[in-house]
């Protein structure tokens, strides 16, 4: 926020009461969404009710002290968020504050009130390159240079979307700061690398298209069973220690994604300092540099003022928005939405709204849905292809998925990722319930796992799904009679079944060689449990005992192929394979 | 200072006065009633000409002529080391008959958040000495896991053997004396169960390093709210700018949360869940989240709150909204408790999410991470093979079921029912788990690497254990 740096036409008036982080104020001239400083210390805060001559303020820092009487500034402006260069690597609270010169300004580990500071470093100088020339002509939007903002991403230096753009009468390269003029148009418009833009509102694009290709998660049963596309859109709702957070991480760490933007909205101080001591260490699996030059991340933990956690969203998918713009495929984690659905709540309750279901209020569905439409793959006006995937994770009161936040978000979004207690209980982990999940992507992917892993990839998915299923249908007979009551091809499709979820759908995030697993090691794993599946069942069709099948050498390795490295997994599973079938035909 | 007489309504805990000048959000103030007695309470509300005041020790003796004073300032809490040793009531005022404090510091009770990038992530594994938690659910500095009770277990035995047992073995080995303090926060507890908290205090010597706030079941209910923000505010201060390791036990939070319900009711708020008040989840991080550890600072503050969950219900609001802030819990269980086991925990809905970064080689031992994974799988199949034998019998089921039907009976009558006097060191509790793992057949281990297998299994676990099955198909 640079706001604090340019109040001029100042309008005052003065607080009337204060309850939490609800201020009124009167005598006060200011439009709906517009930024105000409250009180002696100048407290952040955003209009959100206008009612004649009293004004309702949401404040984004703690209250504690404040009283009538004290002055409200109005800026004037909305609530925005600094573009430019110099947002990756960043931390920053909800109002796109950069937590580290937060820090060093409050001289404390703990947040003081009252401290404000520009989203991106206005005095740092970056290296313009510029791609156009004098007397080309650019329209909004265009891209006419870069500047290498980390090792990974050049940035691309824009035309605001709402200049009118024209003909290039100067332009120079060098070193500039972001709020020098780098590219002048005839009619007397001057580029700056840094942008504002408001947060509550889309940033424009030329059109939406239909994702094809698939956001690869290095998870197995996210990409082989529920598979999420670029620029799609997906909800994890579970309840409290099913693993919501670790699978976010492990997306915004492992996702072929090329900008993540990682909200940490309302959850844990501990979690996110996790994040941020981490992501420097690890490396990009793309590109082996560090994972935060390509990461942004937004702290907003739970207790920190509440109104800030409802705008983090927002703040995130604005600057992911800038990074599409400029082609990039972003991945967008918020974790968690029901939190920002609880803060409108509180906020709401302030206000004395009438409320909706559960005590939210009744405008809960439409704002979630004009968030996750924010999401998608867009060809820009630019006439680059960018998109935003957004993964939310949805934390249900008790695990009960019909309240309003897991509903109204299941109506939007396209792709499920049900976690299941019993599953996380025993440990199983990534606790996906596969019977609960859904991708309605998988179709509209297939072609590219066709050509890009195996002709064989749809076909195979759906033979893991129905094994899945039937073990299903048959553990309810199990439940009453026990295994060993059933027929012996019944329980030989449970010994395979087992393996399925043993060997395949369990992953291990805290071991190297498991916490990613490429397209390719995923379906030849599934491939080794598949060929045990059709050389067991001749053996068992020869007359070989269930018992005397599973008890094979190279059966419990079909649980062990996760921890062979990469590059050699193809060997292994091929050796396995070869072990399966001289073993087996032993038997008969 | 100026005083009003201007009460307007007084109705539950709140009394309501007309001003003439502008009065801080949470500010303190002083209300005199007419027999002479000085009342304190906050301000939750202020207008430009009227505050809304929530009174702590209830409003019973104010009426309409009683003075109120506006201090000027929010809540404080006087500060110093020599709070080490004192027992305070839940307002912070000394009730143990000792010399009055003589603060260093004044503190502001409410805290402020402390900022993400200071934070130091907490990675030293803390020995309780309790196999339940080391082994399985394992609980590091700086981290806040709850105990998730009932009424009638013993919770406070737990709480109490943690405090008494808590240690970091490698300062231990490294001879390093790190300076350990209890901070103790009591609301709504009877006189009863806070005599036995003393009385163990007393006995062990802890005393003469905690720092005790009483807020008893017939204290005012409001002053709750106040307490566990006091005690943490001690433990701040004791932890970043003392040095101390600050372990801090918060009961009952259900007691709490009541009070928050209250207070929201009394100001005819808009319900939330079960009329508690939606700003619950918000309220409770702030308590919550003053846990952890701050970079560059000696101490840290851990917090073990715990809370009577009621009519046993983990999707109760109280429970629900803490599981989702703080990092964990520890369930208690009154089946294991009708068992007798001590401590009754069932490790299977437990959970510790820092215990992944605080255990392995050079924390606690290479094999941990592992075998606890193997032990809550065999644990959870055994469990359910429970509920299959009671339909069909033990004779229906396969050998290698049976197995884990003797391994989940043991498993609880020999890692967890461990007493609640018994001190285990971690190598003992991990050499238990291999010991009763073992009596799987190593086939069975997909969770532990091949190497480790090697190294810990222990080949003839299973013979001394069962005598029914023996020689499989071995010999023939």
């Amino acid at each position: 926020m640079s706001q604090a740096t340019d109040v001029a036409a100042e309008d005052r008036g003065q607080i009337e009461s204060v309850s939490g982080p609800v201020v009124t104020a009167v005598d006060l001239d200011a439009r709906m969404n517009d930024v105000v400083y409250v009180g002696d210390e100048g407290l952040m805060g955003e209009v959100i009710e206008i009612e004649g001559n009293v004004t309702t303020v949401q404040v984004y820092e703690e209250t504690s002290g404040v009283g009538p009487g004290e002055p409200v500034v109005n800026t004037g402006e909305p609530l925005t968020v600094d573009l430019g260069p110099g947002m990756l690597d960043s931390i920053y609270d909800g109002v796109q504050r950069p937590l580290d010169v937060l820090e060093d300004k409050m001289g404390s580990p703990f947040l003081d009130r009252g401290v404000d500071a520009p989203g991106i470093d206005m005095e740092q100088t970056w290296e313009f390159e510029p791609a156009v020339e004098a007397g080309d002509v650019v329209e909004p939007s265009d891209i006419v240079g870069e500047v290498p903002e980390t090792q990974t991403i050049d940035h691309k230096v824009m035309v605001p979307p709402d200049y009118e753009g024209g003909e290039v009468v100067a332009v120079e390269a060098g070193e500039f700061t972001v709020e020098e003029t780098v590219v002048e148009l005839d009619n007397g418009e001057e580029i700056q690398m840094h942008q504002e833009w408001p947060v509550r509102e889309a940033r424009p694009v030329s059109e939406k298209q239909t994702p094809t290709e698939p956001l690869i998660s290095g998870q197995r049963i996210l990409d082989g069973l529920f598979p999420l596309a670029k620029g799609g859109t997906a909800a994890i709702p579970g309840p409290f220690g099913s693993g919501k957070t670790v699978t976010q991480q492990s997306l915004a760490k492992f996702a072929d994604a090329d900008i993540v933007v990682y909200i940490g909205c309302g959850e844990r101080g501990n979690e996110m300092t996790e994040v941020i001591e981490d992501f420097p260490e690890l490396p990009d699996p793309q590109t082996g540099n560090p994972l935060m030059e390509r990461t942004t991340l937004i702290a907003n933990t739970s207790n920190m003022p509440v109104a800030a956690r409802e705008s983090c969203v927002y703040t995130g998918i604005t600057i992911g928005e800038f990074y599409r713009d400029m082609g990039y495929d972003v991945a967008l984690m918020a974790d968690s939405t029901s939190r920002w659905a609880e803060a409108m709540r509180e906020i709401s309750s302030r206000l004395e709204e009438m409320p909706g279901e559960e005590g939210y209020p009744a405008y809960l569905a439409a704002r979630l849905s004009q968030f996750y439409e924010r999401a998608g793959y867009f060809e820009n006006i630019n006439g680059s292809e960018g998109s935003i995937s957004v993964i939310g994770a949805v934390s249900p009161p008790g695990g009960d998925f019909s309240e309003p936040v897991t509903q109204n978000t299941l109506r939007i979004v396209k792709t499920f990722w049900a976690l299941d207690s019993d599953l996380a209980e025993r440990r199983h982990f990534p606790a996906i319930n596969w019977n609960e999940s859904y991708s309605l992507y998988k179709d509209q992917l297939d072609e590219w796992f066709e050509e890009n892993v195996s002709e064989e990839w749809p076909e195979r998915r759906q033979w893991a799904v129905d094994v899945l299923d039937e073990e299903s249908e048959l553990q309810e007979i199990v439940q009453l009679v026990g295994e060993d009551a059933l027929p012996d091809d019944q329980r030989l499709t449970l010994e395979v079944a087992r393996y399925i979820r043993e060997g395949w759908l369990q992953q291990n995030a805290f071991i190297e060689v498991d916490q990613y697993c490429p397209p390719e090691k995923t379906f030849q794993m599934l491939g080794a449990i598949r060929k045990f599946n059709e050389e067991a069942f001749e053996a068992l069709e020869a007359g070989v005992p269930v018992d005397e099948i599973t008890s094979i050498d190279a059966a419990p390795k079909l649980n062990r192929i996760a921890t062979t490295p990469d590059d050699e997994v193809e060997a292994h599973v091929e050796e396995l394979k070869d072990d399966i079938e001289t073993q087996l035909r032993e038997l008969y | 200072m100026k005083e009003y007489k201007t009460i307007t309504e007084i109705s539950g805990p709140l009394v309501f006065a007309e001003v003439d000048e502008s009065i801080g959000y949470d500010e303190m103030v002083e209300i005199e009633t007419a027999d002479g007695e000085t009342l304190r309470g906050q301000v939750l509300e202020s207008a430009d000409d009227l505050v809304a005041i929530q009174v702590f020790e209830g409003t019973s003796g104010i009426d309409r002529n009683a003075s109120v004073r506006f201090t000027g300032e929010t809540l404080k809490m006087p500060v110093t080391e020599d709070l080490l040793g004192r027992v305070l009531d839940g307002s912070g005022n000394p009730i143990d008959g000792g010399p009055d404090i003589v603060p260093d510091e004044r503190h502001d009770i409410v805290g402020e958040a402390i900022n993400p990038v200071s934070r130091e992530y907490p990675e030293e594994f803390i020995q309780t000495g309790v196999s339940a938690i080391d082994g399985m659910n394992t609980l590091v500095r700086g981290q806040k896991l709850p105990i998730f009770s009932a009424s009638g277990l013993p919770h406070s035995e737990l709480a109490l053997q943690i405090a008494r047992q808590a240690t970091v073995p490698e300062e231990d080995e490294a001879g390093e004396e790190s300076e350990f303090a209890v901070v103790f926060g009591a609301m709504g507890i009877t006189q009863e169960e806070a005599n036995e908290f003393m009385a163990d205090f007393e006995r062990t010597g802890a005393l003469e390093r905690s720092v005790v706030f009483m807020n008893l079941a017939d204290d005012p209910a409001v002053e709750r709210t106040v307490t566990p923000r006091m005690a943490l505010t001690t433990a701040e201060y004791l932890a970043f700018e003392k040095g101390y390791h600050v372990l801090t036990i918060l009961t009952d939070m259900t007691n709490y949360c009541e009070a928050l319900r209250e207070i929201g009711a009394a100001r005819e708020e808009v319900p939330g869940r079960r009329g508690y008040p939606g700003y619950m989840y918000t309220d409770l991080a702030q308590l919550y989240e003053r846990a952890g550890r701050i970079d560059g600072r000696e101490g840290s503050v851990t917090q073990i709150p715990i809370l009577t969950m009621p009519g046993e219900d983990d999707t109760h609001p109280i429970p629900d909204l803490t599981g989702y802030i703080t990092e964990g819990q520890i369930v208690m269980d009154r089946d294991l408790d009708s068992k007798g086991m001590e401590p009754p925990v069932n490790v299977l809905p437990s959970l510790s999410r820092l215990m992944d970064d605080g255990i392995g080689e050079g924390l606690t031992r290479e094999d941990h991470g592992d075998l606890k994974d193997q032990l809550f799988a065999a644990y959870a199949e055994g469990e359910d093979l429970r509920d299959l034998v009671n339909i069909v019998g033990r004779e229906a089921l396969s050998e290698t079921d049976n197995k884990y039907l003797d391994f989940a009976d043991r498993f609880e009558s020999e890692f967890v029912d461990q007493g609640f006097r018994t001190n285990r060191d971690i190598d003992e509790t991990l050499d238990i788990g291999w010991e009763l793992i073992s009596l799987l057949p190593k086939t069975e281990l997909n969770r532990i690497g091949e190497d480790l297998i090697e190294e810990y299994y222990v080949e003839d676990a299973g013979v001394d254990g069962d005598a029914g099955s023996e020689e499989a198909p071995a010999d023939d």
